[in-house]
């Protein structure tokens, strides 16, 4: 793990409220140790900026570690940057090279209205969720946890599509911005579990109604998404979803 | 003396009886009680939506933007449950046992004995809510043995178990924010509580996106806010968990308990640059096939793999023959650090590394069986330090994991503010001085699954409503107080910046009250602490300004109360002479170099009440007697 330093030039997106007019801003970010995640090398050029009496540059991230969603931005183009299966924190500075200009955008969408410089509002995604994505169970009312076997693969088939950490980059890198990928992750978890049965219908209808609501576009198959998520959550998934919908519709509830 | 109202009666039967004698509020009563819960994670999202479900109208904050972010969700290895599924053994009376063995003999019987009692039910309400626990082919649960437990008692999901809990209780959330009994605030940030004649009712939050402060009361207030890692800096916490929620409680009257218990997590990635922010753990789990290993020699220049056996020492192995490498947590950590504080250490720079090395396991079970078993730690390995750890072997050392310590409560999960609830790592009260692996997922929906919502019922019943308005003096009072920090931090116009002073103070508490800790260098902390904190009001710059989406105000905040607190646990690191669970201290040690508790001066729960001076808290005693278990000094000879 011998780290080199490498000097880059950045060009952020800076704004600072969702009514005002944003632009790129050129940074220079120089020795910059290829052992630093992406994020670490924003807080540099973000304690510079502070010392100079500056506003550091405005992103989201939490853990760190990949799970929780939180961070995530579009570099060169490319929502989380340009390692495949990574979340943004996870990306590392190995993947530039000396000399390298990089761009940082924010996830840009309808649904996900701008907040400041790349950090945006993705609560769209949450009410996508209280549209219909659980079961209804209360606290209390569950039988032993034996009571239902679940066969292997179908529970298999749950979990990935479970791994969805609701980071909003598929929505980023569709050119529909469309959130079928991660509506129909949540609806292929719970349309494969029998718990998960009993609302079927009425879930996916509600889910499916609440994202376009959101102002998401729909699915036109450029399979963008998939290849940014970093979960690598698959486009069968939407493939279920549509066939879930079409069934749903069909029996008219 | 504190009063923790623990009930009478047998330990199996305590939980019981006091369900059935604490009172209850009718159920066209509930409507009436608000409820505010800070926090989202596994033990705030869980009350929120129980609470909710039973009729309470609830008001449930979070600092993330999404109730699904908060940090339950990085827990990787499992949650542990008295199922006994595997027909090997186990039972209540096991988990309980052996949770009151792993923590040192400082955690509450009563406690801990409801804890292991309502584990099985938390599995049934998982899986009824479609979280995806790992399965065998006939469809049942899957278990394994976590963090040398002798039972196979954890339930997991691959390795993201506290993702899927998560998920799970933040979809029960989600269910009940659409019925509109729960009003969700993201993106806020508790920044003081109001407490009028003794009793909490309100809390004041800055709303992180327009800046403007917002009061809101309740009947009561739960705080599920976390841990307070992040005082070291580097912790394999997340960036934004922070004490100011529990200190600024602490500092309008709830005691704050063994603040000094903090958990040393020993399979961490190591440091390698004072520009990191966090460190990342990889699972224990790697310990079931890993030996962990440094060169004889100290600064051995050779390659690991030119290294030959002879020349190798596996200090667990030879230290403690019967458990090996699977030696609890704090166990594995201190001697990773001793054995580096000798200088054997390895990985350049500073040599603060061990071994842990595969290539026995691939030699014997094949690359296959190996991959299948930990790929994806291996891949995030290779990611994070563009090494392959199939071929060289994998560079670990401890981290600051979790916080044992936290903010007092009684039985009834309630602070000695009547109100005022805690729950999950905020509160200190079910893992003593350690914390066993995949304890903690269980202790947290725990408290907001099962706990919580029978206890909070019995408060209300009993206090009442709230008369308290927004109106009241003390409130205004308040708000005055969290606006006027709030104009001092962003008049601070220093020359450094926030991460500067949070570094500094990170590295201050890591010497001088990490793992490891003595009367001399404590003495030293507490000599810097102050120093250090009034250069930061002096120095620091915070730019921006309080009325817009200020994350340089956001983090001096949280810095501002760490440089409080950070005192607050070398003051009670001192004052604890003795050796017990994660922390070692090191005038208190057997002839062979292990920890040495002293249960004769020790065995309490230390519950500090702030005074106004930093300097000189009071110290309240929770005495802990032992009737089930009985006190033994740990071996893992």
């Amino acid at each position: 793990m011998a780290g080199k330093l490498i000097n880059i030039t950045l060009r952020v997106w800076r704004q600072s409220g969702p009514n005002d007019p944003g632009k790129l801003e050129t940074y220079k970010a120089d020795g910059i140790s290829t052992d630093m995640s992406f994020l670490e090398m924003l807080d540099v050029v973000n304690d510079g900026l502070e010392r100079e009496d500056k506003e550091p540059i405005a992103f989201d991230h939490d853990c760190r570690e990949g799970i929780c969603g939180m961070c995530g931005s579009v570099i060169n183009g490319v929502a989380h940057g340009p390692q495949s299966e990574t979340t943004l924190c996870q990306l590392h500075m190995r993947k530039f090279k000396d000399g390298d200009t990089i761009i940082i955008e924010p996830f840009r969408a309808n649904g996900f209205p701008l907040i400041k410089d790349l950090a945006v509002d993705r609560s769209a995604l949450d009410r996508i969720i209280q549209a219909g994505g659980y079961i209804t169970v209360k606290t209390g009312q569950a039988p032993d946890a034996h009571a239902i076997p679940i066969p292997k693969p179908a529970a298999d088939i749950a979990m990935d599509a479970a791994s969805c950490i609701g980071c909003g980059a598929c929505v980023a890198a569709c050119p529909n911005a469309s959130a079928s990928l991660f509506t129909a992750a949540k609806i292929t978890q719970l349309c494969t579990l029998p718990q998960g049965n009993p609302e079927r219908t009425t879930r996916v209808i509600k889910m499916v109604q609440q994202m376009d609501k959101e102002g998401f576009g729909s699915c036109s198959k450029y399979y963008e998404c998939e290849a940014v998520c970093p979960k690598g959550i698959k486009v069968e998934n939407i493939t279920t979803m549509n066939r879930e919908y079409m069934k749903a519709m069909v029996s008219g509830k | 003396m504190l009063d923790a109202k623990i009930p009478a009666g047998p330990m199996a039967e305590k939980w019981t009886n006091h369900k059935f004698d604490m009172k209850l509020v009718n159920p066209a009563n509930k409507r009436k009680f608000n409820v505010i819960v800070v926090g989202t994670g596994l033990a705030g999202a869980s009350a929120a939506a129980s609470l909710s479900e039973m009729g309470y109208k609830v008001k449930n904050f979070c600092i993330q933007d999404s109730p699904r972010r908060a940090h339950s969700i990085a827990a990787q290895g499992g949650i542990n449950a008295a199922k006994n599924y595997p027909n090997d053994g186990d039972s209540v009376h096991r988990l309980f046992y052996d949770t009151v063995k792993g923590g040192d003999y400082r955690s509450r019987e009563a406690n801990v004995h409801r804890l292991a009692e309502v584990s099985v039910n938390i599995i049934d309400q998982c899986v009824a809510q479609g979280v995806p626990f790992a399965r065998d082919y006939g469809g049942y649960l899957d278990n394994r043995s976590f963090g040398g437990a002798q039972v196979s008692r954890t339930f997991y999901a691959r390795g993201q178990t506290g993702q899927q809990l998560l998920l799970g209780a933040y979809s029960a959330l989600m269910k009940e924010v659409a019925v509109g009994n729960v009003d969700l605030y993201t993106r806020r940030e508790m920044l003081d509580l109001i407490v009028v004649d003794g009793r909490a009712c309100g809390i004041v939050v800055r709303n992180l996106v327009t800046g403007k402060l917002e009061t809101h009361l309740a009947d009561t207030v739960i705080l599920a806010t976390g841990g307070y890692g992040n005082v070291f800096y580097l912790s394999t916490n997340a960036k934004g968990c922070n004490v100011t929620a529990a200190w600024r409680a602490h500092k309008r009257g709830a005691f704050f308990a063994n603040p000094c218990y903090t958990q040393i997590h020993p399979t961490c990635i190591p440091v390698h640059g004072d520009y990191q922010s966090k460190l990342t753990l990889m699972s224990e789990s790697l310990r079931n096939d890993g030996r962990v290993w440094v060169p004889r020699k100290d600064g051995d220049p050779r390659k690991p793999s030119d290294i030959p056996e002879a020349d190798r020492f596996y200090y667990l192995e030879e230290k403690y023959p019967s458990f090996g490498n699977l030696v609890p947590r704090d166990v594995a950590s201190r001697n990773a650090k001793l054995v580096c504080d000798e200088g054997k250490g390895v990985g350049g720079g500073e040599n603060l590394a061990v071994y842990l090395d595969f290539a026995d396991a691939i030699k014997r079970d094949g690359r296959d069986v190996v991959e299948a078993k930990y790929g994806n730690l291996f891949e995030m390995y290779e990611r994070i330090v563009d090494d392959n750890p199939y071929e060289t072997p994998m560079m670990i050392y401890p981290a600051v994991h979790y916080t044992m310590g936290g903010l007092w409560v009684d039985y009834n999960l309630m602070s000695n503010l009547p109100g005022l609830h805690v729950l999950g790592e905020a509160n200190f009260s079910d893992h003593g001085a350690n914390r066993l692996g995949a304890s903690a997922l269980m202790q947290g929906l725990a408290d907001g699954y099962f706990v919580i919502p029978n206890t909070v019922g019995h408060y209300l019943a009993t206090a009442g409503p709230s008369e308290i308005t927004a109106a009241h003096p003390e409130v205004k009072k308040v708000e005055e107080e969290v606006a006027g920090r709030i104009n001092t931090l962003v008049n601070s116009k220093g020359k450094r910046a926030v991460n500067e002073f949070h570094r500094e103070l990170g590295l201050l508490m890591w010497d001088g009250c990490g793992m490891a800790r003595n009367e001399a260098g404590l003495k030293k902390a507490l000599q810097r602490i102050p120093e250090l904190r009034q250069e930061f009001w002096e120095d620091v710059n915070v730019t921006g300004s309080p009325g817009t989406f200020n994350q340089c105000l956001e983090r001096a905040g949280r810095v501002a109360d760490f440089m409080e607190q950070a005192e607050l646990m070398c003051l009670d690191a001192l004052n604890r002479s003795e050796s017990c669970g994660g922390h070692f201290r090191e005038e208190s040690q057997t002839e062979e170099g292990e920890a040495l508790r002293k249960d004769a001066e020790f065995a309490y729960v230390a519950a500090w009440e702030n005074t106004g001076d930093l300097s000189n808290p009071t110290l309240h005693k929770e005495e802990l007697t032992f009737e089930e278990v009985h006190l033994t000094q740990r071996s893992y000879k």
